[in-house]
């Protein structure tokens, strides 16, 4: 997929309406990982789904045969524990044959709890504790602003990651260094491990804060894949905040705003229910 | 092979450091400088000058800033990234594991004035933990430079090699050596003298003070074997082994005794040649005073590691 391409390409409802198809499609087959490697992230995953699906399938620009290529654009995910959809997404768009999703977690499988980059082409940097994905980010983009290199660095970060201070500290360098080509989403489904982010540590007024570090902010829905393309293709002066907000377990009834379902396996029978609410 | 020996002068091994790292940065435009506000303390100022746009000064956030290290390498920089060791290492430890180790990640982490070297600002300020915390940090070379030609040595192979590594250095003045045969080889150690009744192994500014403690051993008749393991990892098992034929094993630190390099021999010795060892280092966190007054009080100095040589050949003896 790159830029090119998509110029050319189709109008915005259609290019839309094929993220929405692969977001639906990462969903399911995140599901199935869950289910037969019997444990997992599914309400993030779900949650993050739409996201994926828009940069994957519609706004990076990269060539999964060289996933070293240096003017590629960069995306870090920095909630890496929602491996369901990211190891989906990345076989998706062809990093790694998509039957090996059937591996996940399996002993010596390249598909771990939390993506490496060292087993598997796709990850550029390897995540799982919190707060990681933005610095690292930053650094990437500044390496391109040095370069002035045309690619955009993307990172997708969870809500309730923003409690960790590292993610601040880097904020604060890239509102500073004005990275023009570094892109945050923001994976808002209000939901941390346990409990409502407000309840735990409130992050709101969460717009006021990006803005106050020099970000532009955009606030969308995040399952809206025309709101997804258009935001994340928006590049201005700042760097670009864009806060999605989103549903935990989004697309499975059950799971929906169900802090219980941060990590869980669905039963055969919620299994079943759950790819007949997706298959529409 | 004759004999090591140190020289009159003392050197600061940061400026041996930032001058290598600014040659460096003339030949090869992906070398960048990243730093936590420690743009003086480094001594990077002259690089700032030099480079402008090369300086990533991300303020007072050790966090973000190795982070940001790990993402320019991803941009194909070769950030070298410098701060206080205490800091670096204690404050971003979890993000040197799995932004630089972990991810392979093309970043060399300059600790500076490490070990004591803050002596007077006490345990918050000492770095004498940080061995022990990176040793174990798979993919990461961890090296300790000695003088300040090592230190030059050091910071130019790391540049060369496609991969994490940590350098230690020192602000307290040490004497340059004088080398017989002059090389560097990451993961190679250094016999600087030879001897078979005792060996001292030593790294950073403690082998300058091995040296004399052999010099004074040999005056009573004992020769001492003297061995700089600059790279505490990769580690020079067989330099451990050849140390252990002597019989008796003194190992002299900055660092504490727990994880350092006296762990890193032990681990060689216990399972492969065992004899008697001693461990110089601190014991813990160190009450107030100056540097000298602590290397004194724990006895790493020439005559402690010579009084530590001596115990060892007693006990033998007995």
């Amino acid at each position: 997929m790159n830029r090119d391409n998509r110029a050319e390409a189709d109008d915005l409802e259609a290019r839309a309406a094929h993220v929405a198809e692969r977001a639906n499609w990462i969903r399911r087959s995140a599901l199935k990982m869950i289910v037969e490697a019997q444990q997992g992230h599914p309400g993030g995953d779900l949650s993050s789904a739409d996201i994926l699906s828009a940069l994957y399938f519609d706004v990076l620009n990269y060539d999964s045969q060289q996933p070293n290529a240096p003017d590629r654009d960069r995306f870090i995910m920095s909630k890496g524990h929602c491996t369901g959809a990211f190891y989906s997404v990345l076989a998706g768009a062809g990093f790694f044959p998509e039957e090996e999703l059937s591996t996940y977690l399996k002993p010596l499988s390249r598909l771990n709890g939390h993506p490496s980059r060292t087993y598997l082409p796709g990850v550029e940097t390897n995540t799982g504790p919190l707060g990681h994905g933005l610095p690292v980010a930053v650094g990437v983009a500044i390496a391109g602003q040095i370069d002035k290199a045309d690619f955009r660095v993307f990172v997708l970060t969870g809500d309730g990651e923003l409690q960790e201070g590292s993610c601040w500290e880097a904020a604060m360098t890239a509102g500073h260094r004005k990275l023009s080509n570094l892109t945050v989403i923001v994976d808002r489904n209000r939901l941390q491990q346990g409990a409502p982010t407000e309840d735990t540590v409130a992050l709101e007024p969460l717009a006021n804060k990006w803005n106050a570090f020099g970000f532009d902010v955009v606030e969308i829905d995040g399952h809206d894949p025309q709101a997804l393309i258009q935001a994340l293709s928006h590049q201005g002066p700042r760097p670009l905040c864009v806060i999605a907000s989103t549903v935990k377990g989004k697309g499975v009834s059950y799971m929906e705003n169900q802090a219980g379902w941060h990590h869980g396996c669905p039963s055969p029978a919620q299994y079943e229910q759950a790819l007949k609410e997706l298959a529409a | 092979m004759s004999d090591a020996k140190t020289t009159a002068g003392l050197f600061d091994c940061r400026e041996a450091y930032v001058a290598t790292l600014e040659a460096l940065a003339h030949e090869d435009e992906r070398i960048v400088a990243v730093v936590n506000d420690s743009v003086g303390s480094s001594k990077l100022g002259k690089f700032r000058s030099a480079f402008p746009d090369r300086m990533i000064n991300v303020g007072i956030a050790e966090q973000a800033m190795v982070g940001v290290g790990a993402g320019l390498a991803n941009g194909g920089k070769i950030p070298f990234v410098s701060g206080a060791s205490c800091f670096l290492t204690g404050r971003a430890l979890e993000q040197i594991k799995a932004d630089v180790a972990y991810s392979q990640a093309n970043v060399k982490l300059c600790g500076i004035s490490s070990g004591i070297a803050y002596g007077e600002l006490g345990p918050t300020h000492h770095s004498i933990e940080d061995l022990a915390w990176l040793r174990p940090m798979a993919n990461l070379t961890v090296i300790v430079p000695s003088d300040p030609w090592e230190t030059s040595e050091a910071i130019k192979a790391a540049a060369a090699f496609n991969g994490p590594v940590f350098i230690r250095i020192s602000r307290m003045p040490v004497p340059a050596l004088e080398r017989a045969n002059p090389t560097f080889t990451i993961g190679k150690a250094e016999t600087l003298r030879e001897g078979d009744d005792v060996a001292i192994i030593a790294n950073g500014i403690m082998v300058h003070r091995a040296l004399d403690a052999a010099q004074a051993l040999a005056a009573e008749g004992i020769s001492a074997r003297v061995v700089n393991m600059s790279s505490l990892t990769p580690l020079d098992e067989q330099a451990i082994l050849d140390a252990a034929a002597t019989g008796a094993v003194v190992t002299v630190e900055e660092h504490s005794v727990k994880g350092g390099l006296g762990g890193a021999v032990a681990e060689v010795i216990a399972t492969q040649a065992p004899c008697p060892m001693r461990i110089l280092g601190f014991p813990g966190f160190l009450p107030t005073g100056s540097v000298e007054f602590l290397l004194e009080r724990y006895g790493l100095t020439t005559d402690g590691i010579a009084d530590a040589a001596r115990g060892l050949l007693a006990k033998r003896a007995a």
